[in-house]
């Protein structure tokens, strides 16, 4: 079967079976391997993707249920001399540590912001409760995400964005 | 080179890059997702392998067969036969077979490697192999094992009578579980043989040189030709420090016999069904103490569970016996430890390294001796705890550098623990409340760097070279695995030779491009090889200076002064090696010495609440003082504090491993819980530097420590909200709900 969708604002199509996982489709085959697998299973969160701006784990979602779909990947998010904000409240809290979970975090954060989501600890921690980190005790990860609250930087995100 | 044994008063005037928090440098990578882990590797004509592990937790083998009607001919199969080494993977003892030939000692052993284009074919080909087993009862136990990997006796003072004499006396037995490091990258490596016959091993690993020693065992390779690249690590915390050796040489036996490069990526249920866990505990002990509360005997009684294979048993018992006294000052101590084999998969490092078992112990007796006394826990800590000139049960006198007091001051301090704990026992007084509340308290050591003569066997080296088109380069064997210390070290350097930060890089740990700095473990990073870098960077400085000018802190003016230094010469490399400090003094045999040159000192409270109803937990605060001596970089080290104790919580509180005919059975994320956000409280967290004069700017080490203390505080603060001690972790529901029934039919 043929399946076409946008990732990252770019159309692409899969050829193939349908039932190839989202994740697989954009490591193997779209060369996008900044999104992680860590558990194969949806319970870690490092998988993580938007799917029409909603944060999804892409290790669960079968590649035909994204046809006419529009995913986002870390890879649509700043580059290494360009961070975006939320990235840059990322690098100055401290909340990468080992990185692997740092994508999927990312994508989270990322469908928090565009939603208006507001600094409150309590309701980031809700929002986060699906992606595991094991390096930082989440303190820092949450803190970034509030300061990338502040300052506009939930705006600045969505306007960088292409999708 | 010498060491100094003071650090200049004044620090240098220009960078001022030690103490600031300078940006993670691998961070703007991570964070776009083009840092490279090993799965991230596009390799041409790379096939994928997977491992045939064994289904009986101990028997013989009787055969392997291949299912003739399988199309073989499209894959690559390795036995123990295709070895062309030692079929052993090289580490303290070589027991453990690379491949099992004729017997296995555990469930998921592997005995066979297949190698397909397409990963899942890989996987899929495993149930069209065919072993069949002489099975044979699995020893399980280890209270009924004979078979002791290692043993320590250390004793000091006159035990038996110190506690015929003791004014009290309280006994405890702590059960402590396994648990999984859960990084969230899991093992994997890759392989290939390069033209000229090197074996070339990229991986997700903390210790390259540990893997070129395993390799070199397996392949009958010199050293020149073995190379093992840490690719970008996703986690290891003990986890990724020796079973890469496996995983790397497992990938080389298939590349070998492909020609082609070998991929092997655990998924999640194999990685925690077969590699290392923290080593469960069984530990008996008795205390004694005075009337008033003064520590007079400690005796403690170890067994850890091994597992099939010696791994790292015998260090990480070494650790866990040396520090099972926790704190303290106490003149009559006896501990007896041992590890012993079961036929379980082996169990190996693991974030504080046995430590976090013993000092659990320590700090319940401390809790049993304190209420036995009707003594508040604090003070008795504030009665016992180590300062300058204590004396620890391996006869380490403690010389400088301990901050173990100030510590529990400043935590008592902010946690207001005085009025917290008067306020749980008067919520708890009232019957219609729907909770308990208890506060508790733990205080706990961890030596930095290996143990005992450790540190001169490996005998770390590490460089700093300035090529000729100016450039500092960091050559270490010290892996970045999230601590930070690829930032650290470039502060270190920068910061000796007063340049900003930007001028340092840090060289990829390759072994073919730097020295073997020893392992990445044992919070020795900071402490050890950050103090060679220093070494090596005071040295190319005055060969730059030479005694006159000021050290060039600007590109240009560098380049010029690195043009003066290099001559013809690509680069200048200053290297500089371990040398024991004069004092540090240690006899293998007997055991005794100075076990650690510094020790790092934390103290945790913490307040939860339990549920009358459910006895589900719930923390209300967590307050932690830790000195690590000078905090080179205060928001990693904050990091490292609130990651490690998150760990420690989970074992305290969530991590339940099932063990079943010998392997873990809750072996994926969805059956074994580790803290997410909402498990996870938020953390005060404060230093108190009590710099130790041979660490890099006065630094000692904090990977480990934040281990230790949770466990301790969380089941000090539920017997405080119940009334009853939870003497086995974790501390679930139901293990609440035991301690009050068993009080009940009582």
């Amino acid at each position: 079967m043929r399946v076409t969708f946008t990732v990252n604002g770019k159309r692409r199509s899969h050829a193939g079976t349908g039932m190839k996982r989202l994740l697989d489709v954009l490591r193997e085959d779209l060369s996008l391997p900044g999104t992680k697998e860590g558990c194969g299973e949806g319970e870690c969160g490092a998988c993580t993707v938007l799917l029409d701006g909603e944060a999804v784990v892409s290790c669960l979602i079968p590649v035909a249920q994204v046809s006419g779909r529009r995913v986002a990947t870390v890879e649509s998010l700043g580059r290494p001399d360009r961070l975006n904000p939320l990235q840059e409240a990322f690098l100055a809290e401290g909340a990468a540590q080992c990185g692997i979970c740092t994508p999927g975090m990312l994508m989270t954060a990322s469908a928090y912001l565009r939603r208006g989501g507001r600094a409150d600890d309590d309701a980031i921690r809700r929002e986060l409760a699906g992606n595991l980190c094991r390096c930082t005790g989440y303190q820092h990860i949450v803190r970034a995400v509030q300061q990338a609250t502040r300052g506009g930087a939930a705006r600045r995100t969505r306007a960088r964005r292409r999708v | 080179m010498k060491h100094t044994s003071t650090w200049p008063a004044r620090m240098p005037a220009v960078s001022k890059v030690v103490g600031r928090n300078a940006r993670r440098r691998e961070g703007p990578e991570k964070l776009c997702g083009v840092a490279k882990y090993v799965d991230d590797y596009a390799l041409p004509g790379c096939l994928f392998g997977a491992t045939l592990r064994s289904t009986i937790a101990c028997g013989r083998i009787r055969s392997v067969t291949l299912d003739p009607a399988f199309p073989w001919h499209e894959y690559v199969v390795a036995t123990a036969d295709d070895i062309p080494g030692a079929n052993y993977v090289a580490l303290i003892e070589n027991d453990q077979p690379l491949l099992a030939k004729d017997r296995v000692r555990h469930l998921m052993e592997p005995i066979l490697l297949v190698a397909h284009p397409v990963r899942a074919k890989a996987y899929a080909a495993l149930a069209h192999v065919r072993v069949a087993y002489e099975e044979e009862a699995p020893l399980l136990d280890p209270e009924q094992s004979k078979t002791v990997f290692k043993s320590f006796h250390i004793e000091r003072g006159a035990i038996e009578r110190a506690l015929a004499d003791a004014d009290v006396v309280v006994e405890g037995e702590y059960h402590l579980p396994h648990q999984e490091q859960a990084y969230i990258e899991t093992n994997g490596a890759a392989a290939w043989f390069e033209k000229d016959g090197t074996l070339v091993a990229l991986g997700s690993l903390q210790c390259p040189h540990y893997v070129v020693k395993a390799l070199k065992a397996a392949f009958g390779l010199p050293e020149e030709k073995l190379r093992v690249v840490q690719a970008v690590t996703g986690g290891g915390f003990g986890g990724k420090e020796e079973y890469p050796n496996v995983i790397c040489a497992h990938a080389g036996l298939l590349a070998r016999k492909a020609s082609r490069p070998v991929k092997i990526i655990y998924d999640r249920h194999e990685d925690m069904a077969a590699t290392t866990k923290r080593h469960p505990a069984v530990i008996r002990f008795r205390s004694g103490a005075t009337r008033d509360g003064r520590l007079v005997a400690q005796d403690v009684e170890i067994l850890m569970d091994g597992g099939a294979y010696v791994t790292l048993s015998p260090v990480v018992l070494s650790r866990g016996t040396l520090h099972a006294t926790g704190p303290y000052d106490c003149p009559n101590v006896r501990i007896r430890s041992r590890v012993v084999m079961t036929h379980t998969p082996p169990n190996g490092a693991f974030r504080g390294f046995g430590a976090p078992q013993t000092l659990f112990a320590a700090e319940m007796q401390m809790e049993r001796l304190a209420l036995k006394l009707g003594m508040d826990p604090l003070a008795i800590r504030r009665k016992n705890a180590v300062q300058a000139g204590s004396t620890l049960p391996m006869g380490q006198t403690l010389r400088e550098s301990v901050g173990a007091r100030q510590a529990l001051e400043a935590c008592v301090e902010r946690s207001a623990y005085t009025r917290r704990a008067r306020e749980c026992a008067r919520w708890n007084r009232s019957s219609k409340r729907p909770s308990w509340r208890g506060i508790g308290l733990a205080l706990v050591h961890h030596g930095a760097g290996f143990t005992g003569s450790g540190e001169l066997y490996l005998g770390s080296r590490a460089a700093v070279t300035l090529t000729r088109d100016g450039e500092l380069r960091v050559l270490s064997g010290s892996t970045e695995f999230g601590q930070g210390t690829t930032t650290l070290f470039s502060q270190i350097v920068a910061e000796t030779l007063c340049v900003p930060l930007e001028l340092v890089t840090v060289e990829t740990p390759d072994t073919a491009r730097v020295p073997n700095s020893g392992p990445t473990v044992a919070s020795r990073t900071c402490m050890m090889v950050g103090r060679l870098l220093r070494e090596a960077a005071l040295e190319l400085k005055a060969a730059v200076t030479a005694g006159k000018a000021r050290f060039p802190a600007t590109q240009p003016t560098l380049k010029t002064a690195a043009r003066r230094l290099c001559g013809e010469a690509e680069a200048r490399r200053f290297e500089a090696v371990y040398r024991k400090p004069d004092w540090v003094s240690w006899d293998d045999k007997s055991y005794t010495g100075d076990a650690y040159e510094a020790y790092s000192y934390g103290a945790m409270a913490i307040e939860l609440e339990i549920d009358k109803a459910t006895f589900e937990t719930a923390i209300r605060g967590v307050w932690i003082a830790a000195d690590i001596g000078t905090v080179i970089h205060p928001l990693f080290a904050e990091g490292q504090v609130i990651g490690g104790a998150t760990q420690g919580l989970g074992y305290a509180l969530l991590e339940s491993t099932v063990y079943e005919g010998g392997v873990m059975k809750n072996a994926r994320f969805t059956d074994y819980t580790i803290p997410t956000t909402l498990d996870t409280p938020r953390m005060d967290v404060v230093f108190v530097p009590s710099p130790y004069s041979l660490g890099p700017f006065g630094a000692k080490g904090v990977g480990e420590l934040p281990m230790d203390f949770p466990a301790p505080a969380v089941a000090a603060a539920v017997r405080h909200a119940i009334g009853r001690f939870v003497d086995a972790l974790p501390i679930t529901p139901e293990r609440i709900a035991r301690a009050l029934a068993k009080d009940a039919a009582a």
